[in-house]
């Protein structure tokens, strides 16, 4: 039997939903006899390879390596998942929309007390001018709301998707939840 | 019938004594000056006008005498400040304080060329005066004039001769609509308030008139409030109320002055107040001026802003007819609905269902706008062509360009094509095609104006005017405005149209009332004729008229 | 006088009493219909429009809050054109304000979260419009956090009807519109309000919450209500 290749990606999230992942516990041992992890922050690879079956999209598009890494990923996903409330609807990331990004980095680095008070510029990515759920930015297949979701819903959700059904979260999951 | 009170003179023969006078007074002068004084005139100097007349008149001797007034709107406002000599009906437009002279040197003789604007051209010639018959032709603040003119013949006709009930149904049997927008049976409400149970009843004038760039009911107003109050009054008899009162926007402040002082002079002729013209019919009336909020024109919030609270349509069921002001059945019409009134009275419900087409009966007021050649207030048959409107009566477009569209009933309203132009104007036909007739707002374009550029105007309007009591409307209007502007500035996906569409559907079927129900108008009829205009924006990038900013969208960041 | 009238409501036959809302036989009945701006003890306004119902015959949708029912009445309040509606409503709510429940106080215990839950809505199609809101921490033992009020009037209402200071009312129009305490003072600084915590008890959302809480920590009381209406009701108003 070939095993789905399975990757998570982390944009602008907080690790949770990938630490709620974790805490499928041992049941991971059992999906790992049906999957390939080909890539994620969990794993060493570097690079996303080229025909990815499931990919589990944790954060929001806050910056333009995320907007690079997103745009790259869909080309080579046939499903994509946008795992947690930051990938779904912005969540906290996308609180910085009501007063702009420059507002938020002037008040970090510019603060008066700051040694070195400078934005930094050199080998960081621009911010976004707006914090965008996944589904703005290219075509999204599942959503799997909850801040984190949980390791049940996690676990139930691509087992489904394995099996090549569109999981039903009625019920199980929530935003906030 | 009414029971009369016992006196020596009755009552309306007071008033026919009031009138004959004028009339006589009248008649000491050969010449009688009109300078309209409605708005637009006055906004281009026809005060200055009227005083160098005033003076010019005084300073010199005019074999037979002359005499000058402050009249209505004669219609023709592209040319104001217009001047009307009667009895010659000898009409002159964009009068400067120095044309006064060469007016008063040819009194009686051959107009003067240069002024003078024919009433025997089509724009006057297709025109059908019912509600502004009079306007123009008589003074504006003086209700003798008014009497003079046979006003009030058709109240003391009501008082003295009919039962309520018999004036309910001449209004039924003339076919007369509600003019405020939906067209809804003005004899029939009249019926359901009538019969309402309640000793207290009200009558409510809607002068709130909120459709952008629409002047119909001011002119009335401004013009002759007194053909308004006798409308007004005559309702109050037939229904049974007992306290009227007329809802004007704060924003015209002179048809609130010109309204009160009509109140006034009518008070003291006991036109309005205890015993009317010596019947048992007793009946006040009041102004209430508004804060000049678009959804204060709907009844219901209409009612609530006159009970001193916020402004805020509530859900009907109930209708005011049964439950209206402080709970009581009210009846609530629209300025130029009361003033159709008395004509119907007069000439009887006969001539007016004669006019207009089947189920349209009468005329419609227009301000008609935009670009078009003679803008102006007109009033025509229902059933005429959009064509004889824009053509015959209007002029056609200027500068030669091509008709593209008309707009009718403002932001609730919808646009007309090209391919539409012999549309009969009534009712029916405009709903079909989208449209409403509404309360008359009528802008012409011409072929330099994008359609989703004028969608997305209404929609900024409703989305600012609404008032934020429902979901649908307060959350939806802003979310459809955003992807007009998304669609304008070459952003939007053909995912966007789809959205905007379904958008239009929930706001349209969900909303509370009248504001919400009808804001998508715009959208969806601009999308039935002109949607090869949306696409272009969306798909090519680009605005057929060169109107919109289509900029590399900023945030190509959305997938296409 | 009262009777009694028999309606069908998704295909059920039913009794009620003939002053009833359609929602009020509707839930005696077990049938659920979303609500949000009525709340039982409160006047009935009819403005949030997530309780609108089919009625054959009749080409409107009508709030069943507020539609007496009728004899021989037939009601649909599930039909997928209405569900679509009520999805689209909850998202129009949720892009309007700044609703981000994972640190709300009142996340587990919000009735917009809920709804859109049962409604299933799993993503927001609409752009959220992320306006720069205000929160109202003047009030000694209360926050009001304008970012999280879906506008359903409740407090101001509460405040009105139950305990008879009207503190609070709306301000402005359309999008631009916002509860307001007193003459738009800060809660903390108004004359009228009695401290009762009536409003935060009735706020559906996290809009109005106690101080000192954390995320999650807010419940609401309301058993207040209906004594306290039946009890006014009692004493002739
Ligand atoms: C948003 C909105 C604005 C309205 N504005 C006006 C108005 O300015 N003048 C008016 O007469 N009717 C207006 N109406 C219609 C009134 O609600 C009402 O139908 C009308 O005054 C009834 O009079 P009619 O039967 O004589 O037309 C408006 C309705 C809505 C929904
Ligand atoms: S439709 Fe608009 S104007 Fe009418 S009640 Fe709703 S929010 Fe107010
Ligand atoms: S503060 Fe709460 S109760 Fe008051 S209007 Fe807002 S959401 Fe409703
Ligand atoms: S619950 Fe009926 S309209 Fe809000």
């Amino acid at each position: 039997m070939t095993r789905a290749k399975l990757a998570t990606v982390w944009l602008d999230g907080c690790s949770g939903c990938h630490m709620s992942f974790l805490d499928i516990d041992e049941r991971l041992l059992a999906l790992a006899e049906s999957i390939e992890l080909v890539y994620s922050p969990l794993v060493d690879n570097k690079v996303f390879p080229d025909d990815v079956d499931v990919t589990l999209v944790e954060g929001s598009v806050s910056n333009q390596d995320d907007l690079d890494k997103i745009r790259h990923i869909r080309q080579r996903t046939r499903l994509l998942v946008s795992l947690g409330d930051c990938a779904v609807m912005g969540n906290v990331p996308a609180l910085r929309n009501t007063i702009g990004g420059d507002a938020v980095l002037r008040r970090v680095y510019l603060a008066p007390d700051l040694t070195n008070p400078a934005i930094p510029t050199a080998g960081v990515p621009s911010l976004l001018p707006e914090v965008l759920p996944v589904h703005r930015v290219v075509k999204v297949d599942v959503f799997i709301p909850g801040c984190p979701p949980s390791a049940e819903v996690i676990f139930y959700a691509v087992g489904e998707l394995l099996a090549g059904r569109q999981p039903d979260l009625t019920d199980k999951t929530r935003f906030g939840a | 019938m009414s029971t009369r009170r016992p006196e020596h003179r009755l009552p309306e023969d007071e008033l026919e004594l009031v009138s004959q006078q004028e009339q006589e007074a009248k008649q000491q002068y050969r010449h009688h000056v009109y300078v309209c004084v409605g708005a637009a005139c006055l906004s281009a100097g026809s005060a200055d006008v009227q005083a160098r007349l005033e003076a010019e008149v005084a300073g010199r001797s005019i074999a037979g005498g002359c005499a000058v007034h402050g009249g209505g709107c004669r219609g023709l406002c592209v040319a104001g400040p217009t001047v009307t000599i009667e009895p010659d009906n000898v009409l002159y437009g964009q009068i400067k304080p120095d044309d006064v002279a060469d007016i008063l040197d040819n009194l009686g003789g051959q107009p003067v060329e240069r002024l003078h604007r024919p009433t025997d051209k089509p724009f006057f010639m297709r025109q059908q005066r019912i509600v502004l018959e009079l306007a123009g032709k008589v003074n504006s603040e003086r209700i003798e004039d008014y009497l003079a003119n046979g006003g009030y013949t058709s109240l003391i006709k009501a008082l003295h001769e009919m039962t309520p009930a018999q004036v309910i149904n001449e209004i039924s049997r003339s076919g007369l609509r509600g003019r405020g927008g939906a067209g809804f049976p003005t004899g029939l409400k009249w019926r359901t308030v009538a019969k309402a149970e309640g000793d207290v009843k009200y009558v409510v004038c809607n002068g709130d008139e909120g459709d952008p760039g629409a002047f119909m009911d001011r002119s009335v107003m401004d013009d002759y409030p007194f053909r308004l109050l006798e409308g007004i009054t005559i309702a109050a008899y037939a229904v049974g109320a007992q306290q009227g009162f007329i809802y004007i926007r704060a924003e015209y402040p002179l048809s609130v002055k010109r309204v009160q002082n009509a109140i006034r002079q009518a008070r003291k002729m006991n036109l309005i107040g205890d015993q009317v013209v010596g019947t048992s019919f007793n009946f006040d009336l009041k102004v209430r001026v508004g804060a000049g909020a678009f959804v204060c024109g709907e009844e219901t919030a209409l009612l609530a802003s006159i009970e001193g609270q916020r402004g805020q349509p509530r859900p009907r069921p109930p209708y005011p007819a049964t439950s209206g002001l402080w709970g009581h059945p009210t009846l609530i019409n629209n300025v130029e609905t009361f003033a159709n009134v008395p004509a119907i009275i007069r000439n009887g419900a006969a001539w007016f269902a004669g006019i207009g087409t089947e189920q349209s009966k009468g005329t419609k007021v227009f301000a008609l706008t935009g670009k078009i050649a003679h803008s102006g207030l007109i009033e025509v048959p229902m059933g005429i062509t959009l064509r004889e409107i824009i053509y015959d009566i209007g002029g056609g477009i200027p500068n030669g360009k091509r008709f593209k569209a008309a707009q009718t009933g403002g932001p609730s309203g919808g646009c007309i094509p090209e391919s539409h132009l012999d549309i009969s104007v009534d009712y029916e036909a405009l709903a079909e095609i989208g449209s409403i007739m509404g309360s008359g707002g009528m802008i012409i374009m011409d072929e330099d104006t994008c359609m989703v550029d004028v969608a997305k105007y209404f929609m900024k309007f409703c989305m600012e005017e609404s008032c934020g009591k429902c979901i649908p409307c307060r959350v939806g209007t802003a979310q459809i405005y955003h992807l007009l502007e998304k669609i304008t500035q070459g952003a939007a996906t053909m995912a966007d149209l789809e959205l905007l569409e379904e958008l239009c559907d929930v706001v349209k079927h969900t909303s509370l009332c009248g504001l919400g129900q009808a804001a998508p108008n715009p959208v969806v009829s601009t999308l039935r004729f002109f949607r090869d205009e949306y696409i272009a924006h969306i798909v090519d990038g680009h605005c057929p008229t060169g109107i919109c900013p289509l900029q590399t969208p900023q945030n190509a960041i959305e997938e296409s | 006088m009262s009777g009694v009238v028999t309606l069908k409501i998704n295909g059920q036959d039913i009794g009620a009493h003939d002053e009833e809302s359609i929602l009020q036989a509707a839930l005696d009945n077990g049938i659920e219909i979303p609500t949000l701006c009525d709340l039982p003890g409160l006047s009935r306004i009819g403005a949030c429009r997530l309780c609108l119902v089919e009625i054959a015959g009749n080409s409107n949708l009508v709030p069943a809050c507020i539609t007496p029912v009728q004899e021989d009445m037939v009601v649909t309040t599930d039909s997928e054109r209405l569900q679509a509606y009520r999805r689209t409503i909850v998202e129009l709510l949720f892009a309007e304000g700044n609703h981000v429940c994972s640190v709300c106080v009142s996340n587990g215990a919000c009735e917009l979260q809920d709804l859109a839950e049962t409604l299933g809505i799993d993503h927001l199609r609409l752009p959220g419009l992320h306006p720069a809101r205000e929160v109202d921490a003047s009030h000694e033992r209360f926050i009001l956090d304008h970012n999280r009020c879906v506008l359903c009037t409740r407090c101001v209402r509460v405040c009105d009807e139950v305990e008879g200071a009207h503190t609070w009312d709306v301000t402005a129009r359309g999008i631009e519109s916002q509860i307001i305490a007193d003459l738009n003072v800060a809660w903390g600084d108004s004359e009228s309000c009695t401290g009762c915590n009536k409003c935060v008890q009735v706020c559906p959302t996290g809009a109005l919450v106690d101080k000192g809480r954390s995320v999650g920590e807010m419940r609401r009381r309301r058993e207040f209500l209906p004594y306290l209406t039946m009890m006014r009701k009692e004493n002739g108003k």
